[in-house]
């Protein structure tokens, strides 16, 4: 088995709050928790509850449907997972304008730290899946991979003002004993605001 | 049952910005004609549950998608379409193909036939079943209907074979 440096999951959120200025931010899962405590922005779109793996799809629509709104997808390597070929209708697409932002904890953080099939600990190999690879080998135009908090401090704003699409790995240190995001209000609701913000003004047709 | 110009010209009626699809035998016919329309984009998808958020990010975004699935692909994107149908609400329409029911030549005995309208009663979707060209009229009206009261809806269009 192979160890990597890991970042603290909020520290690494807050480098992202931190520099974040209109983008649209969907995150799901661990992310969701964390994010929705250091961020209350009109354009946050914090998939709880969700289906697990259709963040990416979700951010891709956003994205396409607004070719110049920033579009930031956080999502969980377990979500990556659960939906690959959501990669590569990604690239297929190509927008200019997305950002997929994987946390690689390679645990099931939510459901109690189950290892999920491409950490090191599930593999006969004994070597993490290279998720930069995949996203490259599936057309990503620019990759990223960050595990010190301070390269990606000082990296995260030229990664998201990149041309994508464009793929981050932000290798992240398990939170032990921790719980699921619990939602943050009725659905419906939030996704009247969310699309009342991003359109400025509620859809009428 | 319909060409590929006769649903590109009722998709430009009913004013879908973007198809977001897993073509099967009978919807992948209508590819060059949805390819070439000026005012639709097609959105090739992996998998179908893509299909329900790709379709929503969409929506979300100020835009008028339509998914279209075989009802093989309603089967596989169950979660998908309750989280964005049921948790989030959001009113988007589906074309679906229901495989084998106008000649089970290929599959006989098929199992879609079995599970496909349980499985959209399940998931509470309201459906018409069209099958046949003159039902074209009430596919149009259940979308309108659909899109008017902002609430989700599922064409059901019989396919003739595998």
């Amino acid at each position: 088995m192979t160890t990597v440096p890991q970042m603290p999951l909020v520290e690494t959120l807050q480098v992202l709050h931190s520099v974040r200025s209109d983008e649209v931010v969907v995150t799901a899962m661990g992310v969701s928790r964390e994010w929705m405590r250091l961020s209350s922005h009109p354009l946050d779109f914090n998939l709880v509850p969700s289906s697990m793996g259709q963040a990416t799809g979700l951010g891709l629509g956003l994205a396409l449907a607004q070719p110049r709104q920033g579009v930031i997808v956080c999502n969980g390597d377990g979500s990556t997972l659960m939906n690959l070929g959501s990669l590569v209708t990604i690239t297929a697409q190509a927008p200019q304008n997305l950002t997929l932002m994987i946390f690689d904890n390679g645990i099931y953080e939510v459901t109690g730290a189950q290892t999920t099939p491409g950490s090191a600990g599930s593999r006969q190999d004994g070597h993490s899946l290279d998720f930069a690879s995949v996203a490259g080998s599936c057309g990503f135009r620019s990759l990223y991979e960050f595990d010190d908090l301070n390269r990606w401090r000082a990296g995260a704003r030229s990664v998201i003002d990149d041309p994508g699409p464009t793929c981050v790995v932000l290798r992240i240190a398990p939170i032990p004993g921790a719980v699921g995001p619990r939602s943050p209000g009725p659905g419906r609701q939030r996704a009247i605001d969310f699309s009342a913000a991003l359109n400025n003004g509620p859809l009428t047709d | 049952m319909f060409t590929g110009q006769q649903i590109v010209n009722l998709l430009d009626e009913l004013k879908i910005t973007h198809v977001v699809w897993v073509p099967d035998s009978t919807l992948g016919q209508w590819e060059a004609e949805l390819n070439a329309s000026p005012s639709i984009q097609l959105i090739r998808v992996c998998r179908e549950g893509e299909a329900w958020s790709v379709a929503a990010g969409l929506y979300l975004g100020g835009k008028n998608p339509l998914v279209m699935i075989q009802c093989t692909g309603l089967f596989e994107s169950g979660d998908a379409l309750r989280n964005m149908l049921h948790d989030y609400q959001l009113p988007l329409f589906a074309f679906v193909g229901y495989r084998s029911y106008l000649n089970q030549s290929t599959l006989p005995g098929d199992t879609c036939l079995v599970f496909t309208e349980p499985i959209l009663d399940a998931w509470k979707l309201d459906y018409r079943l069209i099958d046949e060209p003159g039902k074209l009229e009430l596919l149009k009206q259940h979308y309108r209907s659909c899109h008017e009261e902002r609430r989700p809806g599922v064409a059901l269009i019989a396919e003739g074979k595998a």
